[in-house]
């Protein structure tokens, strides 16, 4: 069942890809930067400082969010508007330059964050501790986010810029503040699921554009733009990874997960896991 | 169009000065600055500038009455095969390099091996073990190391000492050089009696090793062999070690040959690595410098101890320098002559190379050690644990 | 012909082929690819155009979808990488000669590609986009789990596979030949998908599906052939590359990141222009392999390349062509 721990992870992270995409119907690909940004930055804080590792998160999502809406500004606010192919290129440039960057001043190689947590052993399997700590985290990072979207005024008002921004707009909410702010979120987001896989696994400069394929195949799940989908769908993820290495080579879930992805988004356009969006 | 591409045409031949002074030896090479390879071949590119640095400060490599003073061509490829042939042939036409150094990898050495036989150029492999570019009839490559096939037998005879009929699982990163080492290894486990309850390869970006750790611990097997290069087999001993895998033995390719590998603390602790060499060896060098000396030489100059591929990278230059100081010549031809002709011993251990037209180039002299990462002084160190001859410790068996 | 307006379209859509300028000027470019290197037998300018080819006939390629039809193909890459490994495969194990090879690894990928596109294009924008990433990590993952291709090791072919065609010096510079030939067929398609009916049907898909599909545009069945039309050249392209590397593996073959250059590229020239994608192919290979082989720029290409890509969007959006054409309409009387 660790694939349930480190699937909610994965949703977390397509959390914020989807939320971007329902507000804005853009595909962020600086999502996967935002990714190692979140990883790099609980390495440094931890390595540098020498602070407690998940003292880092929340430093890191208010960083990332702060991050998020100066890059709606620099990257993002002028393309609203343009065809999305625009927008998929201004944010693919900003990508190309994070990540160039971060391989010009840490280079390539493994980077790894010590975090030393006794882990629950249930016959001769093992749960590590980082893993349980993450999905929990996960969880209350879900839970505020669907305290905001759905009992505070101003996460009305991103539902209903979501819903339709013209509309929003005539009803005098100011929509381009609440899109820079839906866009700080989604970065925020992704950097924390950064850092909850950082504390996981080891990672490189390079790591963003794996976890920012599988954002998309958690998106593709749990259907573009739907927050809850999406925790729904990394979780699924995270099974039938699990379950699919259990009767097959390993190296095969791959071709599955993008199979189920390509069929899916056939099928289901709307995903699998799509509620019904308010 | 035409103009402009004129232009630039003009622009470029214009802009790259050829010049290959007499006295001057000119050796080409690609590095993996960028993208994953980048740690492993920096490694093998401190070896070789080492040993570049060493030769020009004792007045160059000695043809006759003349002495070359040795000089290095660089350019990144990424770690990727797409420009390695137009870097390569930029290398030999363009910079006028004589002789050259491979890339990091096999798949890149394969790659970049077309354009240097095309023009009948000698290449020194310091960092591609595959077996299998040795068996495409190429005349002008020669191997340093050991091949694939050697990488684990002495891993899986250590093993058949502390328990001869252990539980093995396979578990390795789904890459040419992997592969060809588990193809070897899976023969040499069967034929030693040991029982393989696990085979299973894995995409080599592989980060979350979760469900290959639950396989194996439902395999119930006692020893772990496999790994691929260093961002896996790094992940993978991390993994082993959260998940408690219940193995009393774990064999890596590559990865925790770095020092690196230390970074990863207490799950660093026990795991063996296949090495092409280690500090501690202790061969007697028929030329160049002993063990002790390399390492002191390179310590002092980039403040961290090497690893086996910065013995590789300097046994290449070491070698070729003999053989060229052998033929007397700088000519690619003499100079391989020179190469298949030799049977010796370098503070790296013996060099000998297959001189068939099936094998030409294979390294069949070589051999491997196995460390192990062991505590002294509350300190990580590697300790070289297998051949029984060369051995500085002994292996610690069962890990926990 | 101080303005540009519609009775006159340019190059004259009318006049037949051989009366047309662009065509002559297509020819041109194609017969300077082949005559410069080869002129005092220069191989190394000869490696740096082999690039330059291949980025050309990807770019063109893919501005059929990109360009003229409005439909983003983030996993082009996978029928360059597809007809690699069906040629290398048809060469080295079946003992096929280059040519056979070609057209049958041509053939098979145009016809998946049909296959493929018939499910995937009844997507739209976003999803369409990352349905072709699905695609092509699905294919990379599953060839390097395909043994009869090597799996994850892929396939070597021997040196001694270029004997027919001369030894290794000449086939090198019988390969360059042929992509540039593929290369020149690819800008010749895509003057002629432009200036037909057809190209004008997707031209309208890409300015509004519904609307194209009210006026009579048979809107899927258009998208299928330019998808599978886009497969083919690029399939050829990738099998004589890989022949030429005498190697081939799944992460060279389908690297995602050579299909974002293309549309880096398509975007740089100008979308839906045809000399747009062959000079912005050109100056991006020239500026990376001067990014790459400049030890102070080496380690900052990727940054370099984005900002330039970023400034692009946000400021030229038009790419090369646009700003030409914004700025001396005439232009684009000659130049598609």
């Amino acid at each position: 069942m660790d694939g349930v721990l480190i699937g909610s992870v994965y949703g977390l992270a397509a959390m914020g890809l989807t939320l971007i995409w329902g507000v804005m119907n853009v595909v962020n690909l600086t999502h996967g930067a935002a990714i190692v940004a979140g990883m790099f930055a609980l390495y440094l804080l931890t390595s540098g400082i020498d602070m407690p590792p998940y003292a880092a998160l929340p430093l890191i999502l208010v960083g990332g969010f702060l991050i998020g809406v100066a890059l709606y500004w620099i990257a993002v606010h002028r393309m609203i508007g343009r065809p999305p192919l625009m927008i998929l290129l201004s944010t693919f440039s900003v990508n190309l330059v994070v990540i160039g960057l971060g391989t010009a001043v840490w280079g390539t190689g493994l980077f790894n964050v010590a975090v030393a947590l006794p882990g629950v052993t249930w016959r001769r399997y093992t749960f590590s501790g980082t893993h349980i700590l993450a999905a929990v985290l996960t969880a209350i990072i879900a839970g505020s986010l669907y305290l905001f979207l759905y009992h505070t005024r101003l996460g009305k008002a991103v539902r209903a810029v979501a819903n339709n921004r013209e509309a929003a707009e005539l009803v005098g909410i100011p929509t381009t503040r609440v899109l820079s702010l839906s866009f700080g979120l989604g970065v925020a987001l992704a950097g924390a699921a950064g850092m909850l896989i950082a504390t996981m696994f080891p990672f490189t400069v390079l790591s963003g554009d794996a976890y920012q394929l599988k954002s998309f195949v958690v998106t593709a799940l749990g259907g573009l733009g739907n927050p809850a989908g999406a925790l729904v769908g990394g979780v699924a993820l995270g099974l039938v990874e699990g379950f699919a290495a259990q009767f097959m080579p390993v190296s095969w879930t791959l071709v599955i997960e993008f199979v189920l992805f390509v069929v899916v988004l056939i099928i289901f356009p709307r995903g699998v896991f799509a509620f019904k969006r308010s | 169009m035409r103009k402009l591409y004129l232009l630039a045409a003009g622009a470029m031949l214009i802009a790259t000065p050829a010049f290959a002074a007499d006295d001057t030896l000119t050796i080409g090479m690609t590095l993996s600055q960028t993208g994953s390879l980048n740690i492993d071949s920096l490694a093998q590119q401190r070896g070789a500038e080492l040993w570049r640095d060493e030769v020009n400060d004792a007045g160059g490599i000695k043809v006759g009455d003349k002495h070359y003073k040795v000089r290095f061509v660089t350019y990144d490829d990424q770690s990727q095969g797409a420009r390695v042939q137009q870097l390569y042939t930029r290398l030999i036409v363009q910079d006028k390099a004589q002789f050259l150094f491979g890339p990091y990898s096999s798949g890149l050495c394969a790659t970049a091996a077309v354009i240097t036989e095309q023009y009948g150029r000698l290449m020194l492999i310091t960092g591609g073990a595959e077996p299998k570019t040795y068996t495409l009839g190429n005349k002008y490559l020669v191997q340093v190391l050991s091949s694939a096939d050697h990488y684990l037998t002495g891993a899986i005879n250590a093993l058949k000492t502390k328990s001869p009929h252990a539980k093995v699982a396979f578990v390795y990163s789904d890459d040419p050089f992997s592969k060809a080492v588990v193809l070897a290894a899976r023969e040499q486990a069967k034929a030693g009696g040991l029982t393989i309850v696990l085979d299973e390869a894995y995409a080599p970006s592989t980060t979350d090793f979760g469900p290959i750790i639950n396989k194996i611990i439902a395999s119930s097997a006692e020893a772990l062999l496999g790994g691929g290069h260093y961002t896996d087999g790094a992940t993978l001993a991390r993994q082993i070690y959260d998940q408690k895998a219940n193995l009393k033995y774990v064999s890596l390719l590559v990865a925790p040959d770095s020092p690196e590998f230390a970074s990863l603390g207490p799950a660093a602790f026990g795991i063996t690595v296949p090495s092409q060499w280690e500090i501690q060896a202790t061969y007697k060098p028929q030329f160049g410098p002993t063990g002790a000396e390399f390492v002191k030489a390179f310590e002092a100059k980039f403040k961290a101890p090497p690893d086996y591929h910065s013995a590789t990278g300097y046994a290449g230059g070491a070698l070729l320098q003999h053989a060229i100081e052998q033929a007397g010549s700088i000519d690619a031809d003499k100079v391989v002559a020179a190469l298949n002709a030799m049977d010796v011993t370098t503070f790296f251990g013996h060099f000998k190379i297959a001189t068939d037209a099936a094998h030409h180039g294979l390294q069949i002299g070589h051999e491997m050690v196995l460390a192990q990462w062991q505590k002294k002084n509350g300190q990580l160190q590697r300790e070289v644990v297998w051949p029984k001859a060369a051995q500085t410790a002994d292996l610690l068996y069962p890990l926990h | 012909m101080k303005t540009d307006n519609t009775g006159s379209m340019p190059g004259d859509r009318r006049a037949p082929m051989l009366r047309r300028p662009f065509f002559w000027i297509i020819a041109l470019v194609i017969v300077a690819f082949a005559i410069v290197p080869a002129v005092g037998n220069n191989v190394e300018l000869r490696e740096s155009l082999l690039l330059a080819t291949v980025y050309i006939t990807l770019a063109s390629n893919l501005n059929l979808m990109l360009g003229y039809a409005g439909y983003i193909n983030f996993g082009s890459i996978v029928f360059f990488g597809l007809g690699g490994y069906i040629s290398v495969y048809l060469i080295s194990a079946e003992g096929w000669p280059l040519a056979a090879a070609e057209f049958a690894a041509g053939a098979a990928v145009s016809l998946l590609a049909l296959f493929f596109g018939l499910g995937i294009l009844r997507l739209r924008g976003a999803f369409f986009a990352l349905a072709t990433i699905g695609i092509n990590e699905g294919v990379e993952a599953f060839v390097s789990n395909f043994e009869p291709w090597g799996g994850s090791a892929g396939l070597y072919l021997s040196t001694t596979i270029f004997a027919p065609l001369g030894g290794p010096m000449r086939a090198l510079w019988i390969i360059y030949f042929l992509l540039v030939a593929v290369m020149g067929a690819s800008l010749y398609l895509s003057y002629a998908v432009k200036t037909s009916k057809f190209g004008l049907g997707l031209m309208a898909i890409g300015q509004n599906e519904d609307a194209a599909g009210v006026l009579g545009v048979p809107a899927p069945l258009y998208k299928a052939i330019a998808y599978s039309l886009s497969a083919f050249l690029p399939a050829l392209a990738g099998g004589l590359y890989f022949f030429k590397g005498a190697f081939i593996q799944p992460p060279d073959a389908f690297d995602l990141s050579l299909s974002t250059e293309a549309m880096v590229i398509v975007m740089l020239g100008g979308r839906g222009t045809i000399t747009g994608a062959a000079i912005g192919a050109y100056l991006y290979e020239e500026l990376r392999g001067f990014l790459l082989t400049s030890q102070s720029f080496s380690n900052f290409q990727l940054v370099i390349s984005g900002v330039l890509l970023l400034v692009i969007v946000l400021f030229v959006p038009g790419g090369l062509m646009g700003w030409i054409y914004g700025r001396w309409p005439r232009v684009k009387q000659v130049l598609e």
